[in-house]
């Protein structure tokens, strides 16, 4: 039983940063109907980014965090707007799938050539070591992952559904056409998506880089399961997006420890096909009609 | 008149000079080594570790006389990149081949070097690799069947264990080692506890260190790549597993120990080559590859160095190049640390190609290799 309830936290904790990347998915989608196959080298780039300002510039980890989120949102949130998905998305979907696919690849081998292929250590921010609570040991890094995203998760919400830029955002997402009647500025808010996207990136790459190690493949499985979970939850909530990256997390850990480690990474596939069949729109998602 | 027939003359004279161009000019040594995708780490170092010998080697004017002309090309660790490179360096002449240093791409490469007679060296570990009659494979490091048993005594005596949990990586490399490890433990009647297996790349260890530890076994073994290593050492504090973690060669290697930080610190293997070695040739070799690349070598850099060494004491023995006199001459062999101290440790090649030299156990404390102790060679080098 100790065993079950320390595989469910460390599963969750995984899951909280798969939920991170996939809540990146569904704001993008809601909000401008990108879908974005670069998103696991959204990871990866903040991370050698982070790297950089530690290992190089000589800054603590908090700068090099902060300037990591400000470098990421002109770079990963900013730039990616302008110069790929506002010229392609006017021309539907698939090209800006094909294109975010190809800019995964151009991202992987730039930094792959441009800066190293092997994998690079990253300290994690939370200490060694295990916290007892009677016969259960979970480690702080489980711990302060789970706060960490937990805290992210809740402001997101908070920011979504308490302010007024949230509430217009979530207008947008909803029907574009009437925000724009009701006077908001619809490109304004599209933008801050992607500048929130990139952040949340970043806050990914803090968390999940230390066991991962900084590589630049190491967003080809979190950006995998990452959608995976978005599909799960359902694309177009973002509570679906949570619930997605916390389910694949835990069901990974369960079956890891009680069938085989060898079946863990198949499993986000397993369910996502099970989903796709049974609830197309995800677990919270709802069904979207299309008038004709 | 009968007509002087030019074409025949021409194409024979084209042989010749052919033949004689071979036996001037710089030797062309070709390196097929993963300098990206999951085994970067070792072929880098392989790669860097023959790059320095080959410096050094043409710095002293080369072998009998003529330079050494090194290519090395990237496999992506990908046995069919692997195998398309082989055959690219026969296109190429290559007088010697040096890697892959992943058993998986080698086993699959080396059918084209074998086919056109040109030695090829390994950093591979896989026992399978010499047990296919190729006469014209040689190791840079232990077989895993010469290794296992010394470390599997090692944790009969040493470490006292009854049972042993091992978490394999499942690529021939693990298996290989898997399999010769289990026999081994078998040997000294110790149990296996647990047998997890993981992926090549894997990066998330929690369900594997957890098998582990709901095993209850006295030990792990440990045998996964460098950067899997790394990664599972991490897991293993995380979930603070306290009972000896034990590998063989990769565990404590450099690249592992600065990928895992503190988490290496406890960990004991088995090592053919560590540059913590007490030799002065091994020290001098340390020193000198700080000095060029900035940063510590681990086994591999040593395996292809010490290789590149092997090629020239081989050449100049036979006093010629001569791929399948080469082949011949190394086959039976013992090179020794005082004649060529780049050899490193003295060394001893049997008839397979496999080797045979001291080997070291070492203890990672505060972040470095510590050597606990020195262990013979299987058989005395003569």
């Amino acid at each position: 039983m100790v065993d079950l309830v320390q595989l469910i936290i460390s599963g969750t904790a995984t899951g909280a940063i798969y939920a991170l990347c996939a809540l990146g998915f569904t704001l993008l989608w809601q909000a401008s109907g990108t879908i974005n196959f670069a998103q696991g080298e959204f990871v990866m780039v903040p991370a050698f980014l982070m790297l950089f300002f530690i290992n190089t510039a000589g800054l603590p980890m908090w700068v090099a965090f902060l300037l990591t989120c400000l470098v990421a949102m002109v770079l990963l949130g900013y730039t990616f707007k302008r110069a790929m998905v506002d010229p392609l998305i006017r021309h539907g979907v698939i090209p800006l799938v094909i294109a975010t696919l190809g800019l995964s690849i151009g991202v992987k081998q730039l930094v792959k050539a441009g800066v190293t292929a092997q994998a690079q250590p990253f300290n994690s921010i939370f200490p060694d070591g295990l916290l007892s609570l009677g016969a259960l040991k979970v480690s702080y890094m489980d711990v302060g992952t789970l706060v960490l995203a937990g805290l992210i998760v809740i402001s997101l919400q908070t920011f979504l559904n308490r302010t007024v830029t949230g509430r217009a955002m979530q207008a947008v997402a909803q029907n574009t056409d009437s925000a724009r009647v009701l006077g908001i500025n619809v490109a304004r808010m599209v933008l801050y998506t992607f500048l929130i996207n990139a952040v949340l990136s970043v806050v990914a790459a803090l968390l999940v880089t230390p066991t991962y190690l900084a590589k630049f493949d190491m967003g080809e499985s979190i950006g995998l399961k990452a959608f995976y979970a978005a599909i799960i939850g359902g694309f177009n909530q973002t509570r679906g997006a949570l619930l997605g990256g916390v389910l694949v997390g835990v069901l990974e850990n369960l079956t890891g420890a009680y069938i085989s480690p060898a079946y863990k990474e198949g499993v986000a596939l397993m369910l996502f096909l099970v989903v796709i069949i049974f609830k197309p729109e995800g677990l919270l998602g709802k069904t979207e009609e299309r008038k004709v | 008149m009968k007509k002087f027939n030019l074409i025949p003359v021409s194409l024979f004279g084209l042989v010749v000079a052919n033949g004689c161009f071979a036996q001037q000019g710089p030797i062309p040594i070709v390196g097929l080594v993963e300098l990206s995708g999951t085994g970067a780490t070792a072929g880098t170092n392989f790669d860097n570790g023959v790059k320095l010998a080959v410096k050094e080697i043409n710095a002293a004017g080369g072998i009998l006389g003529r330079k050494i002309q090194y290519t090395s090309m990237d496999t992506q660790s990908a046995p069919q990149t692997a195998k398309a490179l082989a055959q690219k360096a026969v296109d190429e002449k290559a007088y010697v081949v040096m890697g892959p240093v992943f058993s998986g791409s080698f086993i699959v490469s080396m059918a084209e070097t074998k086919r056109a007679e040109i030695p090829n060296f390994t950093g591979g570990e896989a026992a399978n690799i010499t047990q296919q009659g190729n006469p014209y494979v040689f190791r840079t490091s232990f077989t895993q069947s010469t290794a296992m048993p010394k470390l599997a005594r090692y944790i009969k005596d040493a470490v006292k264990a009854k049972t042993v949990a091992i978490v394999w990586v499942n690529n021939d490399f693990g298996k290989g080692g898997r399999d010769s490890m289990t026999k081994a433990l078998e040997a000294q009647g110790i149990k296996v506890a647990a047998d997890v297996s993981t992926d090549p790349g894997q990066v998330d260890f929690s369900a594997a260190v957890l098998k582990v530890k709901q095993s209850n076994a006295d030990a792990a073994f440990v045998y996964t790549n460098e950067e899997e290593s790394a990664r599972a050492l991490r897991e293993f504090r995380k979930q603070g597993y306290a009972k000896p973690i034990i590998g063989e060669t990769t565990l404590t290697g450099q690249k592992v120990i600065e990928l895992a930080g503190d988490a290496a610190n406890g960990a004991v293997a088995h090592v053919g080559l560590t540059v913590d070695a007490p030799q002065p040739q091994i020290k001098a070799f340390d020193q000198k590859f700080q000095a060029e690349y900035k940063y510590k070598s681990d086994h591999n850099g040593m395996k292809g160095y010490s290789g590149m060494y092997v090629v020239k004491a081989i050449t100049e023995k036979v006093g010629k190049l001569d791929s399948k006199e080469f082949a011949k001459a190394l086959h039976g062999a013992t090179i020794r640390a005082k004649d060529y101290p780049g050899v490193l440790l003295d060394v001893h090649f049997d008839a397979n190609g496999d080797l045979d030299r001291e080997s070291f156990l070492v203890k990672v404390e505060g972040g470095k290799q510590v050597v606990t102790a020195t262990l013979p060679p299987v058989s005395p080098i003569q």
